[in-house]
């Protein structure tokens, strides 16, 4: 049997592979120094305290070390000297696409951003390179007083809330990534939830990167007030490049008493695109935290999105589907910490090794000795495709204290040929066989998205897969 | 180099060493010439870094090789004590007891298997008579775990063990049992196994190691080395009991080859710090291993466990199973990789920890990892933390048995599903002796 050969596979990643020519007003050059830095600051007119902080992560961010002990070498093949930090057209975000340039305009209509909006989102920012160009909120939701902007203007224009929880989730010397966006960050959604309010339809983010070696650190903190109820998703892609392209982003999330967030991203970066995401969220007493991370795209996705669980009875969830193809690497995970008691966390991690993709589960789960009766539950399971698929898993599980249990499960299939071979027996031919095996591995995770990204999913993974059925 | 303890800070290992060097004066070159390589390893390699991957979680900072030193040859009466002491199968195919490095017992193989070309004979006698099978086979196998310094530290003054080599297709029922006694403050050993079962050979080795002492503070670096040939049957089990405040290291490579079956079942109950490393490697089909592991960690005690199984040959088996039990400060780790290569398809690969915590300030790190390069695989990990079942902690409350004879029995019998592999009825009670007497002192 032909078992080594790379499948013809339709992943749809070419509906973000356009581009149109650059038009930068402002553009910090290539590199990366104390110079870019005060370049951002002067174009932003940030306060000397956001100066000081950049300034402080860039001293961090140099010092540390590339995490090539355990991480990919991959890594060192990033030359931060190419980078463009920061590239902007100089204009504020519209509230109406009719005042969105025409050729940003055209890139969202094409990635069908306005459609969505009009049909079932509360609220859109659209990032085009390092600003938003387009941020839109309903007027329904905002009269609650729901504050959705992009993080410059939610710096600007709501201190008091955006400084008491900015870099708290995740300080500057968290990892050397997590430095370097704290250092260059620019874009990224700033949310506020009040007390009680529940947002009914979910918020989403559009990140999209235009321009050749460019860097995109957006930077995004969600608060939702006690009791408060919200959805964030967030969507990106990239042209194909010649040149690897970085994607470096924080994502801090803060869910005070009995609030619920929930936190959809589909990744579908370019396959030259290195991923390198810090994403964590606290959670209060009561709280809920769901991260939905599904990673189809990139060249080197690493990414573990994080629920620091605080308060009693918080609650924190990751739910993540990850696809590597040929030449695609998904370091993808979780971390649960549990920092309170009765705190019960879960994990269900589902990996697809498509070709020469590789992809690995990372986990850390702690519970410290003063806590009482926490529960964790991992589950990763992963489906190789090809003889050469690889799948990797490496979790990390520290458990003290009383009536605390955790437990951690791991499997590797492949789809059976037997499966395959009842379904071509009922008419199916094989690739759409292998492709009903695949929605079908990862089908109960996939039920957990909003029904738009379910179905999107499903048309992602649409797998033409002739011949491949080791 | 960032270096905790400087090599400079043992001046008594480097007149161990000295010593060492003349009294090998006389052996063959090329066991002299290996040993002061694996010195100059010893003394060049790093002590293990916080950052290192391998010494995730252990702490670092208790390794420490200050004050250890050559052990004392002792005494008649204190040899006959601990003759005494060493529990045997009534039944044994041969038996070496050591004190401190040194052979003071010596049961030979029936001459009807001597007959047959089986070897069983202490290390030292072993490097004069047997000097080619073990220049071919003495620690040719790296397991590359993390230990390297502490490995090649026994390279360089390991002078004792037990040579076991079984030839093509002879069948020994009864186990060989070895002791490897430490006694004295500060008394370091090093003792050395090398086992090789030649095709279709079958075999039961017994490693016993403990202390004379109960408070005195002993250095131990064993390693033992398995071969399985094609269609050979290879049992190895073991047992540490060293003192509390001993830093005690196991490392153990095995091969298995085509239509091989190896079972190792290692019983951990002693020292302050206790690493274990074992290297399971398949390089033939249908081949199976089977890894065993019991401990229990109680008071301050460490237990660092880093196990690799690597297929390198498909339509085979792996399978392992570690269960700890912590109590007090205990403190385990364990950490595991199944590595299934590009052209071991079809591969089982089974890797099960399991922890039960019985003291809210007892600690568990479970690190079960996969690395799957080939698609036609079943391989699966699970690590499991929990407490006791309170159900039957109350049914046992309710017959009127205390609740810390309960925690016992309960642990009994959570050790029992490993036990009751074991073939040998005497050797099974042997260990759960050992199990309950580690009770009776804490």
């Amino acid at each position: 049997m032909p078992t080594t050969e790379t499948p013809e596979i339709d992943i749809k990643t070419d509906i973000g592979d356009f581009m149109y020519p650059e038009n930068h007003t402002y553009d910090a050059g290539t590199g990366l120094s104390e110079k870019t830095i005060d370049y951002i600051c002067d174009v932003k007119k940030e306060d000397d305290w956001i100066r000081d902080f950049r300034k402080k992560a860039l001293k961090v961010f140099r010092d540390k070390p590339m995490p090539t002990h355990w991480a990919s070498g991959d890594l060192n093949t990033i030359d931060f000297d190419k980078i463009r930090y920061y590239l902007a057209g100089g204009q504020k975000p519209s509230k109406s696409w009719d005042d969105v340039p025409e050729d940003v305009k055209k890139t969202f209509e094409r990635l069908g951003i306005p459609e969505s909006e009009r049909k079932f989102l509360a609220g859109v920012e659209a990032q085009f390179d390092s600003e938003a160009a387009y941020s839109n909120i309903k007027e329904i939701v905002s009269k609650q007083g729901v504050i959705f902007v992009g993080s410059t203007e939610g710096l600007m224009k709501h201190p008091e809330i955006f400084r008491k929880f900015f870099g708290k989730v995740i300080p500057t010397s968290d990892n050397k990534f997590a430095a370097l966006n704290s250092a260059v960050f620019s874009g990224g959604s700033f949310i506020y939830v009040p007390p009680g309010v529940k947002v009914s339809h979910p918020l989403q983010a559009y990140f999209r990167i235009n321009a050749q070696n460019f860097g995109q650190f957006e930077r995004t903190l969600i608060i939702a007030d006690e009791g408060a109820e919200v959805t964030y998703m967030e969507g990106c892609t990239a042209p194909k490049f010649d040149t690897a392209t970085l994607h470096s982003a924080v994502v801090e999330l803060v869910a005070l008493k009995g609030a619920k967030i929930q936190y959809i991203t589909v990744q579908n970066w370019s396959s030259n695109v290195f991923n390198l995401v810090t994403k964590r969220a606290v959670a209060h007493e009561e709280a809920e935290v769901k991260w939905i991370d599904c990673n189809i795209g990139s060249r080197l996705t690493m990414k573990y999105p994080g629920v620091v669980l605080k308060g009693r009875k918080a609650r924190g969830e990751v739910l993540s589907i990850a696809l590597a193809n040929d030449g695609q690497h998904q370091d993808t995970g979780a971390k649960m910490v549990h920092a309170a008691d009765e705190t019960t966390s879960n994990i269900i991690s589902k990996s697809i090794s498509v070709g020469k993709g590789r992809s690995t589960y990372r986990g850390l789960v702690s519970m410290p000795k003063h806590l009482k009766g926490c529960k964790n539950n991992t589950e990763c399971d992963a489906l190789l495709i090809n003889t050469n698929s690889r799948t990797d898993t490496y979790p990390a599980i520290t458990t003290r204290g009383q009536k605390n249990s955790v437990q951690h499960e791991a499997s590797v299939s492949k789809v059976s040929a037997e499966q395959i071979f009842y379904m071509q027996q009922r008419g199916l031919s094989e690739g759409e066989a292998m492709s009903l095996s695949v929605n079908g591995f990862i089908n109960d995770l996939a039920k957990h998205f909003p029904m738009e990204y379910s179905v999107e999913l499903k048309r992602l993974i649409d797998l033409e897969m002739e011949g491949s059925v080791g | 180099m960032s270096s905790l303890v400087p090599e400079s800070l043992s001046p008594s290992l480097e007149s161990f060493w000295q010593k060492t060097q003349s009294d090998t004066s006389a052996a063959p070159a090329w066991w002299q010439k290996r040993k002061a390589a694996e010195w100059e390893k010893f003394q060049s390699l790093p002590m293990p870094r916080r950052t290192d991957e391998d010494w995730r979680f252990a702490r670092i900072n208790s390794l420490n090789f200050d004050g250890y030193t050559e052990p004392q040859p002792i005494d008649e009466e204190g040899k006959r004590l601990l003759e005494e002491r060493s529990l045997l199968p009534t039944e044994v195919a041969g038996v070496l007891i050591f004190i401190n490095d040194r052979l003071v017992s010596f049961q030979a193989v029936d001459p009807k298997l001597a007959e047959k070309g089986v070897v069983w004979k202490p290390l030292s006698q072993a490097v004069e008579e047997d000097s080619d099978l073990l220049e071919k086979h003495f620690m040719s196998q790296p397991i590359e775990l993390g230990s390297e310094k502490f490995s090649a530290l026994h390279g360089a003054l390991c002078k004792e063990g037990s040579l076991l080599h079984v030839p093509k297709g002879v069948e020994i029922d009864k186990p060989f049992v070895a002791y490897h006694w430490a006694s004295g403050e500060n008394a370091s050993i090093f003792p050395h196994t090398l086992l090789i079962a030649d095709e279709m050979a079958k075999v039961t080795l017994v490693d016993y190691f403990a202390s004379a002492d109960p408070n005195s503070r002993n250095l131990a670096i064993g390693v033992n080395d398995l071969y399985a040939g094609k269609g050979a049957k290879v049992t190895y089990l073991s047992a540490q009991n060293w003192s509390l405040n001993s830093l005690a290291f196991h490392l153990n490579s095995t091969q298995a080859f085509r239509d091989a079956f190896i079972t190792s079942l290692n019983l951990h109950l002693g020292g302050s710090l206790a690493r274990t490393e074992s290297h399971s490697q398949i390089l033939g089909e249908n081949a199976h291993t089977e890894m065993l592991s019991l401990t229990v960690a109680n008071g301050e005690q460490q237990f660092d466990q880093r196990t690799l199984q690597t297929h390198y040959k498909g339509h085979s088996v792996s399978d392992l199973l570690y269960k700890n039990a912590l109590f007090d400060n205990g403190r385990t780790i364990f950490s595991g990789l199944i590595r299934v290569l590009e052209d071991a398809q079809k591969t089982d690969a089974y890797q099960t920890n399991r922890n039960l915590l019985l003291d809210p300030t007892a600690e568990a790190n479970a690190l079960p990892g996969l690395e799957i390069l080939a698609n036609d695989v079943k391989c699966s990990h699970g690590a499991t933390t929990g407490q006791i079942d309170e159900e039957q902690l109350y049914y046992l409350l309710a017959r009127g048995i205390p609740r810390k004879e309960a925690y016992k029995l309960l642990t009994y019998g959570f050790f029992e599903e490993v036990l009751e592999k074991l073939e040998n009825s005497e050797i099974q009670e042997h260990f759960r002796d050992l199990i309950k007497s580690k009770f009776q002192t804490s």
